[in-house]
C-alpha cells in the first residue's frame, strides 16, 4: 500500500473510535429494553476504554496487587505497543483525536515558520513522564490520584458530567418551541424529532452535576490550548501517552530517514502530532511518535518510512534525565503522606461524604477510584457527585451521593457495574441486600449511612402538621422510620393526634429517600449523614446490630 | 522572527497603503446618502426602544387550565354497583369482574382513547405487591383493543425511578405485548391544571391524563401508615407531577379533592395479592397474602369502603376522605345498599 494513503486510514480509525467511545459514554446510562422484565444490567460494554487503559491497569495492581475484573484487556494496547510504539495515540485515543481536531483548526499563532517550529520537539514534552512517575507512586503509596490525569477519565468526566447534560439542555431549549408550536405540522415535526431523539443521545431526564461548568471549562482550555500547540495535553501531560512510550522503548517498528533525499523542507514538521522530529539531520524521537503517519504522507520526495528492523540513530527512551525522574519519585511519594497528613480521614471525616454502595472502605476507595465519574454519569436519580472538599484535597471528583436531589434506587447497582477499577467493588441486587429477594436468604445489607431527623424543621415535630412521607418512602421491610402517636397543641390551641417519625438505625441503610422526600427541600428535615456506613468498620453507632 | 523585523514590515504595508489610494473628498450626494442611513438605524433603534418600554408587563403565571372531565358511564339498574370474584388467577378474576359488569362493551366504544392508571409506583416486582399485577393490566389492555379502542395508554408517575418501576413491575412488558402504548412520565409532558379543590387548586397533571376519552382505574390494596390503607382513590396521586410530597399535610381532602376531579370509567381494584404491612412499599414477601380477590365497579366511594372494611376491617368514620367524597356526591360509603354482586371462580 503506498505510504501516502496511511494518514486517510488512521483518519477513519480516529472517527470510528471517537464514535465509539461517544456512543458507549451515551450509553452509560439506564436504558432497559421495552418489553424485557426481571433485573437491569447495562447493555452495552460501556467500561470498554477503562478496560484497554494499561495505565488504569497498572495504577490498579499498584494499589491493589491484583488487576480488578476486565482490566486484562489493557493487554491488547501494551503488548501491541511494545513491538509498534504509540500507535494508540495517534490511530484509537478519542482524546487525541479530539486534540488532533482541535489542532488542526486554522490559528493565527500557528502558521508556517511558527508552526514548524512548534511540532520541533521541546523540553516541556517531558513533563508528562514526571507526572507518570510521580502517579505510579503514588498509586504504590496508596492513591490513584493520577486518574485526575488518565485521559478517559477526563473524558467521561468531561463530556459525561459536563458537555453531554449542557448539550441535552441546548437541545431540550430548540425543541421546546417546536413541540408548543401552533402550527400543526411543526409541533408534529418537533415531537417526532423528540421522539428520535429520546431512545438514542437525549437523557430520559436532564442531568446537572455539581462542577458541571468547572469540569466543562477546564477541558474545553485543555483542548483549546491544542490551537496554539498541537496536541500540547498529548505531548506535556497525558500520563497514558507517557507510559506508552516507555513501553516502546525497544518496539521494532520505526522511522526510516533517508538522508540523501532530504532537501529539509520542513513539510513533515507541518503536521507532526507528538513532536517527535521526523526531519532529516536530527535522530528521531520515539517515545513521542505517535504513529500517526502525517510525516510520511506529506514528504514530497519520499524520503520518510515506517521500517521494521531498521538501524538508524534514535532517541528511544524518554529524554527525561535523572534529575526529573527523581523528582517525580520524591513528589509521589510524598504526595500520599501529604494528603493523609491534611484533615478529611479518621475522626474529622465529612459527615456528608456517601460513598455509593459496594464501595470498598476510604483507604482502599482512594487507591483505586480513578475520578473518571462513570458511576455519576450512569446513576439514573443523578444522585452521584463528583466531590470537591467532601473527600478532602486528595479525594477530588470522587462520587459522593447527594440524597437531596437524587436516592439511592434500592435494587439498582449499576455505579457498581461501571466501575472499572473496584473502588466499588461489583455487587448484586441481592448483596445489596435492601430488598428481601424471592426465596433469597439475607445477610447483613450494604448501609451507606443513616438518616437523623431535625426536629426543628419535621413538620410533626416541629409545626402540629401531618406528614410522615419518609417513612412512605423508606424501601426497606420493616420499615426503619417508625411513627409514634402524639397529642399536639396548634397554634390555634387545638389538640392535634398526629404520628411523629423516628428512625431505627439498626434497619436503616441509608439510602436517602426519606430526604430526597421530605417537603423542606432545600434543608430536609431528615437527612443521612455517614456515621454507621458499612465499608466502615470504625464509623458504627451501635454495639450490636439487630439482623 | 524577531519582533523588530515583523514590526518593519508591519510599517511597510501601511506605507504603501497610504501611497496607493488617491485622497479623495466625499461628494454631496454620498454625504447625503451616509446621513440617511445613519438616520434611518438611530429611527429604528428609537422606535423599538419605545415600543419596547411600552411592552414591560410583570411576568404572569400561566392560567391554569380547565380539564375537567367526566368519563363515567352510564348507570345501569340491571347490573350490580360492585362486584366482588374470589378465587382466580389474575385475567380470570378481570375477565370475570368485567363479565359481571355488563362486559368491556359498556365501558368502551369505537375509537375511544383509553387510558389505564395502574399503581406502577414503586421499583417492585410482582410478587411484592407494591404495584398493580401486571396481568390484570394486560388482561384489560386486551379487552379494550378488542373492544375496538383507538388508542390505548398505560401510564402512571411513579415515585421511585420510572424506568426501573416500568420495567420490574412487569406492567411495560405485559401491557406491550396486548398492544398498549406504554407512556412514562417524561417531566415534559405535564400541564398546569384547576384542580379546583378546596386544598388542591394549580397543579401540574400528567397529560395523557387529561387527553383521554375513558379512563380505567387500577389501583392494588395496600397498608399505608397515614391512613391505614392505600386504595382506588389515592391512585390519583399519580396524576400528578409538581411538589407532591405536600399531598400528606392533608392526605383526606387531598384525596376528596383528586376524587372530585377524575372520574374514571370504571375502577379495578387488585387485590390478587395484597401488601398488608410495611406499605405502600414492602419490599418484603412476608408483607404479602395471595387474597386472588378482585373488586370493581362504577362507584368509586363504594369501593373503597367495601375493600376497607373487609380487609382491613376499617369503617368510613376512619376513613374521613370517604366521606367527603360520598358528602360530594362522588359515590355512597354505604355499600350495604348497593347491589353488590359476589362471584366464585
Amino acid at each position: 500500500m503506498s505510504h501516502s494513503r496511511l494518514p486517510l486510514l488512521r483518519r477513519i480509525s480516529q472517527i470510528f473510535f471517537l464514535l465509539l467511545f461517544l456512543g458507549l459514554l451515551i450509553f452509560t446510562s439506564l436504558r432497559p429494553t421495552p418489553g424485557a422484565t426481571g433485573d437491569i444490567h447495562l447493555r452495552a460494554p460501556v467500561r470498554l476504554f477503562f478496560e484497554i487503559d494499561p495505565l488504569v491497569a497498572l495504577t490498579n495492581a499498584l494499589a491493589g496487587h491484583a488487576l480488578y475484573r476486565g482490566l486484562i484487556w489493557s493487554l491488547l494496547i501494551l503488548l501491541p505497543t511494545l513491538f509498534l510504539g504509540r500507535f494508540f495515540c495517534g490511530w484509537i485515543c478519542p482524546m487525541g483525536t479530539l486534540q488532533h481536531w482541535v489542532g488542526n483548526m486554522p490559528s493565527e499563532s500557528k502558521r508556517g515558520k511558527q508552526r514548524i517550529d512548534s511540532n520541533r520537539y521541546k523540553r516541556w514534552q517531558t513533563g508528562k513522564y514526571v507526572l507518570l512517575i510521580g502517579g505510579l507512586v503514588a498509586a504504590f503509596f496508596g492513591s490513584a490520584a493520577i486518574g485526575w490525569f488518565d485521559p478517559f477519565s477526563l473524558l467521561v468526566r468531561s463530556v459525561g458530567l459536563s458537555l453531554l447534560p449542557a448539550f441535552n439542555f441546548a437541545v431540550r431549549a430548540v425543541l421546546y418551541p417546536l413541540e408548543h408550536s401552533h402550527i400543526s405540522f411543526i409541533k408534529a415535526a418537533g415531537e417526532s424529532l423528540h421522539a428520535g431523539l429520546q431512545y438514542t443521545v437525549l437523557d430520559f431526564r436532564q442531568q446537572h452535576f455539581a462542577q458541571g461548568v468547572i469540569l466543562g471549562v477546564l477541558f474545553i482550555g485543555i483542548l483549546l490550548a491544542s490551537l496554539r500547540v498541537t496536541r500540547f495535553w498529548c505531548r506535556g501531560l497525558c500520563p497514558l501517552g507517557a507510559l506508552l512510550g516507555a513501553a516502546s522503548r525497544w518496539s521494532i517498528l520505526g522511522l526510516h530517514k533517508d538522508p540523501s533525499a532530504c532537501d529539509k523542507c520542513n513539510r513533515c514538521l507541518l503536521n507532526c502530532q507528538g513532536g517527535d522530529d521526523p526531519i532529516g539531520g536530527v535522530p528521531w524521537r520515539k517515545a513521542e511518535c505517535l504513529m500517526c503517519m502525517n510525516c510520511v504522507g506529506s514528504c514530497p520526495h519520499g524520503s520518510l518510512e515506517f521500517r521494521f528492523f531498521r538501524k538508524e540513530p534514535e532517541v528511544a527512551t524518554p529524554d527525561i534525565g535523572r534529575r526529573k525522574a527523581v523528582t517525580g519519585l520524591l513528589a509521589g511519594a510524598a504526595m500520599v503522606p501529604l494528603f493523609r497528613a491534611n484533615t478529611g480521614m479518621g475522626k474529622s471525616r465529612n459527615e456528608k461524604l456517601l460513598r455509593p454502595p459496594g464501595s470498598l472502605d476510604e483507604n482502599d476507595f482512594l487507591s483505586r477510584c480513578i475520578r473518571c465519574g462513570e458511576c455519576m454519569k450512569v446513576c439514573p436519580n443523578t444522585a452521584l457527585h463528583p466531590t470537591l472538599e467532601q473527600a478532602g484535597l486528595e479525594g477530588l471528583w470522587t462520587p459522593t451521593l447527594v440524597p437531596r436531589i437524587g436516592y439511592c434506587e434500592p435494587s439498582c447497582v449499576l455505579c457498581s457495574e461501571v466501575c472499572p477499577t473496584g473502588a466499588i467493588w461489583q455487587i448484586t441486587p441481592q448483596e445489596k441486600g435492601w430488598v428481601v429477594g424471592v426465596g433469597k436468604q439475607q445477610s447483613q445489607p450494604i448501609r451507606l449511612g443513616t438518616a437523623f431527623y431535625d426536629r426543628s424543621r419535621c413538620l410533626p415535630w416541629a409545626m402540629a402538621t401531618d406528614c410522615i412521607v419518609c417513612e412512605e418512602w423508606c424501601p426497606v421491610s420493616p420499615k426503619a422510620i417508625y411513627v409514634e402517636e402524639a397529642q399536639v397543641i396548634d397554634s390555634a390551641g387545638n389538640t392535634k393526634t398526629l404520628k411523629q417519625p423516628r428512625v431505627d438505625p439498626s434497619r436503616c441503610v441509608g439510602c436517602g429517600a426519606c430526604e430526597y422526600a421530605c417537603p423542606l427541600q432545600e434543608h430536609p428535615a431528615v437527612y443521612v449523614t455517614s456515621i454507621g456506613e458499612s465499608r466502615s468498620p470504625g464509623s458504627q453507632i451501635l454495639l450490636n446490630r439487630k439482623s | 522572527m524577531d519582533r523588530e523585523a515583523e514590526r518593519g514590515i508591519e510599517q511597510q504595508k501601511l506605507e504603501q497603503l497610504k501611497s496607493t489610494a488617491p485622497e479623495q473628498k466625499m461628494t454631496r450626494r454620498d454625504a447625503m446618502l451616509q446621513l440617511l442611513r445613519l438616520g434611518g438605524v438611530a429611527a429604528s433603534a428609537g422606535a423599538a426602544a419605545f415600543w419596547l418600554n411600552e411592552h414591560s408587563v410583570r411576568p404572569v403565571p400561566t392560567v391554569p387550565e380547565q380539564a375537567r372531565r367526566d368519563h363515567r358511564s352510564a348507570s345501569d339498574p340491571q347490573l350490580p354497583h360492585l362486584t366482588v370474584v374470589q378465587g382466580g388467577e389474575p385475567r380470570a378474576l378481570v375477565q370475570r369482574a368485567l363479565e359481571d359488569l355488563g362486559g368491556i362493551r359498556r365501558f368502551v366504544s369505537a375509537n375511544d382513547v383509553v387510558v389505564i392508571k395502574p399503581n406502577i409506583a414503586w421499583d417492585r416486582t410482582p410478587e411484592q405487591a407494591a404495584n398493580t399485577n401486571p396481568e390484570v393490566v394486560a388482561e384489560v389492555v386486551r379487552q379494550c383493543r378488542q373492544a375496538g379502542a383507538k388508542r390505548v395508554l398505560v401510564t402512571d408517575v411513579s415515585c421511585n425511578e420510572p424506568r426501573r418501576c416500568f420495567h420490574r413491575s412487569g406492567i411495560q412488558a405485559a401491557a406491550l405485548a396486548e398492544g398498549a402504548e406504554v407512556i412514562l412520565p417524561d417531566p415534559e409532558l405535564f400541564r398546569e391544571v384547576d384542580l379546583g379543590g378546596v386544598v388542591l387548586k394549580s397543579w401540574p397533571v400528567f397529560t395523557p391524563f387529561l387527553e383521554a376519552d375513558k379512563i380505567f382505574n387500577l389501583p392494588i390494596a395496600k397498608h399505608h401508615e397515614l391512613t391505614g390503607v392505600t386504595l382506588g382513590m389515592k391512585n390519583w396521586y399519580g396524576i400528578l407531577g409538581g411538589q407532591r410530597n405536600r399531598l400528606h399535610q392533608q392526605i383526606h381532602q387531598s384525596l376528596a379533592d383528586l376524587a372530585s376531579f377524575m372520574l374514571p370509567t370504571v375502577t379495578l381494584l387488585d387485590g390478587y395479592r395484597i401488601l398488608i404491612r410495611n406499605g405502600p412499599t414492602g419490599g418484603n414477601l412476608e408483607d404479602v397474602v395471595l387474597k386472588k380477590t378482585m373488586v370493581a365497579g362504577t362507584d368509586p366511594v363504594a369501593i373503597d369502603a367495601w375493600v376497607a372494611k373487609a380487609w382491613w376491617n376499617l369503617d368510613a368514620e376512619h376513613l374521613p376522605y370517604l366521606q367527603m367524597a360520598a358528602a360530594r356526591g362522588l359515590g355512597t360509603v354505604d355499600f350495604e345498599k348497593l347491589h353488590v354482586k359476589f362471584s366464585q371462580l
